[in-house]
């Protein structure tokens, strides 16, 4: 009965999406208050709905409910309790209920921190977001039904992909999800800006925070799954450029120059049209990554439990939103631009330039990920591109990002003198140039010249982000107060900028200087590697929950002092009969030490990898800064709450005026 | 006591007895290096999407002993990779070869940064004949102002 609830409770919370898309929609067409006044109201029973919904999925976890097909595919009576709640997105299903509620969240939140938009503007939002929550719910219960029972009710359940069964996949979802999702809001405000022709720069000042916050989780989303991948798939590997790791970073790239283009638009009131396409834009690649993930059309080690004849509904979906937005959007976009003046050498080019090269970069992404499926179609034959295609060219796509942060930062908005910033920067290039060759040189013994270029881009970007602050001290007599008064959005940019840096450091070292020996070895074996002594102390049987396993323990010495032991284990789950590898990881700053163990060889030996991974916690650490930028960013004071308010009567004022 | 725990861990989970991911010796770093290169660089045919280096699969091991001999052998990466594409395809190759069939997908970014790069001084141009925005206040917008900005002192008072 309680399954059956929570379907029910899906189909009212379609119905409510349909109410909230065309009462709020119609009103603001024709002026009618009360269908506005709809939005708000039945955007909340929507989530409201829909929690029930994903509740009773999370109930049906918890207590085995094998008779929910869902369940039975996903779960086991022997899977420990936490790995049943995050089994709940662990398929294709529960993602799309994730995606929902998710959504659904994004859409309350817009309508409780939305006092100061004018109700015209806020009834379209929150009606274009509720058009998207009835594509997704159409799907959900025309094609992927959470809730179906099955028939006869299987004694237990075929397990969670023992992949998943990790505390990294409890929180990668949702935090993945939020940050795609979250990328509907910033598509929300421009369809309700196009729909309205109110594309002013308060249109951006309103979207801008919405964005920054999504862009944060999509940051940690990806940072976290990166993270799961280097320790859970075993290979020590932190990115592989598979197709639904790029299907997530896509989002990432656009949002990237998202955020950047919101600033120019915000301040200065330039790029209002171009602004608006990269919103389209990113969220579309939203919609294209959860098409390419849950459709099957590639494959991936990422792609779990897809089918093909899904891929068409949200193919149609795909369509329909990017096809509808591109079309309201060459109807209604201003053709006559008007807005600031800035001259070639300003921040504006500079921004602009970002976006170019986000764009690109994500282009390249795009074509490298899609070219196999069109190859395929044009029947050029099957081919791969991998990891060795897209490190060859996406990196010089990035490379003058690197020279541009440090620019942008310094350079004033509308106009600078080029002679002024090149006084400014050369001694920081030289600075970067110096200290990045001497560091190179002295720590590294090989790669040197990629190695130092990535160094010395870093330290550019470090150092010039450092100079734009210290400037905007330079005249402020008292320091401390000058700290206090830049606001919390520069702040953001610096943080976010170093953290940009911090990742350069880490992906450069990490990649050119990492070492790894694939070793055959006994019990009581000893190997040196690395300037450290590993010996295998022991192998033992073990067993888990639900698995079993074989688990080396391997003591670490450096010139005979004891630094760790590390386990690392083999392990079969038993249920659907897949052997996994758990690595055993000693981590720090400068370096991890991984091990993974490998599968048994003659005798007692066993195959074991060792590796050496240099500064590989700087790639996640360097997220977190810009994960944290992001934060700071989004809640600078001029979008709090405290001085909506004071706005709100000005803001109401305005709206009246502009009403169509 | 061991010994014997991890045999019968064997005989529970069905091991092969044959090993599927043997470690190679080499006594030659410049022929080390080049195996570790090639494996990276070809995919496990039967995997999902992973290079014969990270794959654990039966066919991938028959194929790094395959490419093991032939380093050792003294045959050349590109004679190596012509041998394995002759086999199963340029599938097999995560660096696809630049043919007619890929020159897009080789060119393609270069292209698209080019067009950005144009396209950017097309808006920056245009931009230059934007009619600027009025910058003086009409005596209404001046009075609003002046109202605003005296409350918002007033607050920042208390």
């Amino acid at each position: 009965m309680i399954p059956e609830l929570g379907h029910f409770t899906l189909i009212l919370a379609l119905a409510m999406a349909i109410i909230q898309t065309i009462f709020p929609l119609a009103g603001a067409a024709n002026g009618n208050q009360a269908w506005m006044a709809l939005a708000r109201p039945v955007a909340r029973l929507q989530f409201l709905f829909i929690s029930i919904a994903f509740g009773v999925l999370i109930y049906s976890f918890l207590s085995n409910d094998f008779s929910v097909a869902y369940v039975a595919q996903n779960s086991n009576s022997l899977l420990p309790a936490i790995y049943r709640l995050s089994a709940v997105w662990g398929a294709h299903e529960g993602s799309l209920l994730l995606w929902a509620l998710i959504l659904s969240l994004w859409t309350t939140a817009v309508t409780f921190y939305s006092k100061r938009l004018p109700v015209f503007f806020l009834a379209r939002v929150i009606a274009v977001m509720g058009s998207v929550s009835v594509g997704f719910l159409l799907f959900m219960l025309l094609t992927s039904n959470p809730f179906e029972r099955l028939l006869p009710i299987p004694a237990d359940g075929s397990d969670l992909n023992p992949l998943l069964q990790d505390p990294g996949l409890i929180i990668h979802p949702p935090m993945l999800y939020m940050g795609y999702v979250g990328f509907s809001v910033a598509f929300g405000f421009a369809i309700a800006a196009l729909l309205g022709g109110n594309l002013d720069s308060s249109w951006a000042r309103w979207s801008r925070p919405w964005t920054l916050l999504a862009w944060m989780f999509l940051t940690i989303g990806i940072a976290l799954g990166s993270w799961w991948a280097y320790y859970e798939l075993g290979w020590g590997g932190w990115w592989f450029w598979d197709p639904v790791e790029n299907a997530s970073f896509m989002p990432w790239l656009i949002g990237t120059a998202l955020i950047h283009s919101f600033a120019a638009t915000e301040k200065r009131d330039v790029f209002k049209n171009w602004t608006i396409l990269l919103a389209i834009c990113a969220f579309a690649l939203s919609l294209l990554g959860t098409f390419l993930v849950r459709s099957g059309v590639l494959t991936s080690v990422h792609a779990f439990a897809t089918d093909p004849e899904r891929g068409i509904f949200i193919l149609i979906l795909l369509g329909f939103f990017v096809g509808g937005s591109l079309l309201l959007y060459a109807l209604r976009a201003p053709s006559t631009i008007k807005g600031g003046q800035f001259k070639l050498f300003s921040r504006e080019t500079l921004l602009l330039f970002n976006s170019i090269l986000f764009l690109v970069a994500m282009l390249t992404v795009l074509l490298g990920t899609l070219y196999p499926l069109i190859a395929e179609a044009l029947g050029m034959g099957k081919l791969s591109v991998g990891a060795p295609y897209f490190n060859a060219v996406f990196i010089p796509v990035m490379a003058p990002v690197a020279l541009l942060i440090g620019i942008g930062a310094i350079v004033k908005w509308k106009q600078d003198d080029y002679k002024r910033v090149a006084r400014q920067l050369r001694f920081l290039l030289l600075a970067s140039v110096v200290i990045g060759v001497v560091l190179s040189v002295t720590f590294f013994d090989n790669h040197l010249v990629r190695t130092c270029a990535g160094i010395v881009a870093a330290l550019w970007v470090t150092f010039t982000s450092i100079a734009a602050l210290l400037a905007r001290l330079k005249h402020r007599q008292n320091k401390l107060i000058a700290l206090q008064t830049i606001p919390r959005g520069f702040y953001g940019m610096t943080i976010a900028h170093i953290g940009f840096a911090v990742t350069i450091i880490g992906i450069t070292i990490t990649s050119q200087h990492s070492v790894d020996l694939h070793e055959r070895m006994a019990p009581g074996d000893k190997v040196e590697f690395a300037d450290y002594q590993f010996s295998l102390e022991e192998l033992r049987p073990t067993t888990g929950p639900n698995f079993k396993a074989t688990e080396a323990v391997v003591k670490v010495e450096k010139n005979g002092v004891y630094v760790t032991d590390l386990h690392s284990q083999k392990r079969i789950y038993t249920v659907r009969n897949m052997p996994m590898t758990e690595a055993g990881i000693d981590s720090s700053l400068m370096r991890d030490i991984y091990i993974s163990l490998g599968e048994p060889l003659d005798g007692e030996a066993w195959s074991i990898r060792l590796y050496h991974k240099p500064f590989v916690r700087w790639i996640w650490l360097g997220a977190i800064f810009m994960a944290l930028g992001g934060l700071l960013a989004a809640t600078d004071r001029r979008y709090r709450l405290k001085v909506e308010k004071n706005n709100a009567a000005l803001v109401e004022e305005t709206a009246a005026s502009l009403k169509p | 006591m061991i010994k014997t725990g991890v045999f019968i861990l064997f005989l529970v989970l069905n091991l092969s007895a044959i090993a599927a991911d043997d470690p190679v010796e080499f006594k030659n770093p410049e022929l080390q290096k080049r195996y570790y290169a090639l494996i990276e660089e070809i995919r496990c045919l039967v995997c999902q999407n992973q290079s014969l280096a990270d794959s654990h699969a039966d066919l991938a091991q028959d194929l790094r002993n395959e490419i093991y001999s032939k380093v050792l052998a003294g045959e050349q990466d590109d004679q190596i990779v012509s041998f394995l594409v002759e086999r199963y395809g340029d599938f097999v190759l995560y660096r696809p070869p630049l043919t007619k069939n890929t020159w897009l997908l080789w060119f393609g970014p270069f292209v698209f940064m080019l067009i950005g790069i144009i396209f950017a001084i097309i808006l920056i141009k245009k931009q230059s004949t934007n009619k600027a925005v009025p910058t003086e206040l009409d005596e209404v917008q001046q009075q609003r102002l002046t109202e605003l900005l005296k409350k918002d002192i007033k607050r920042d008072k208390e």
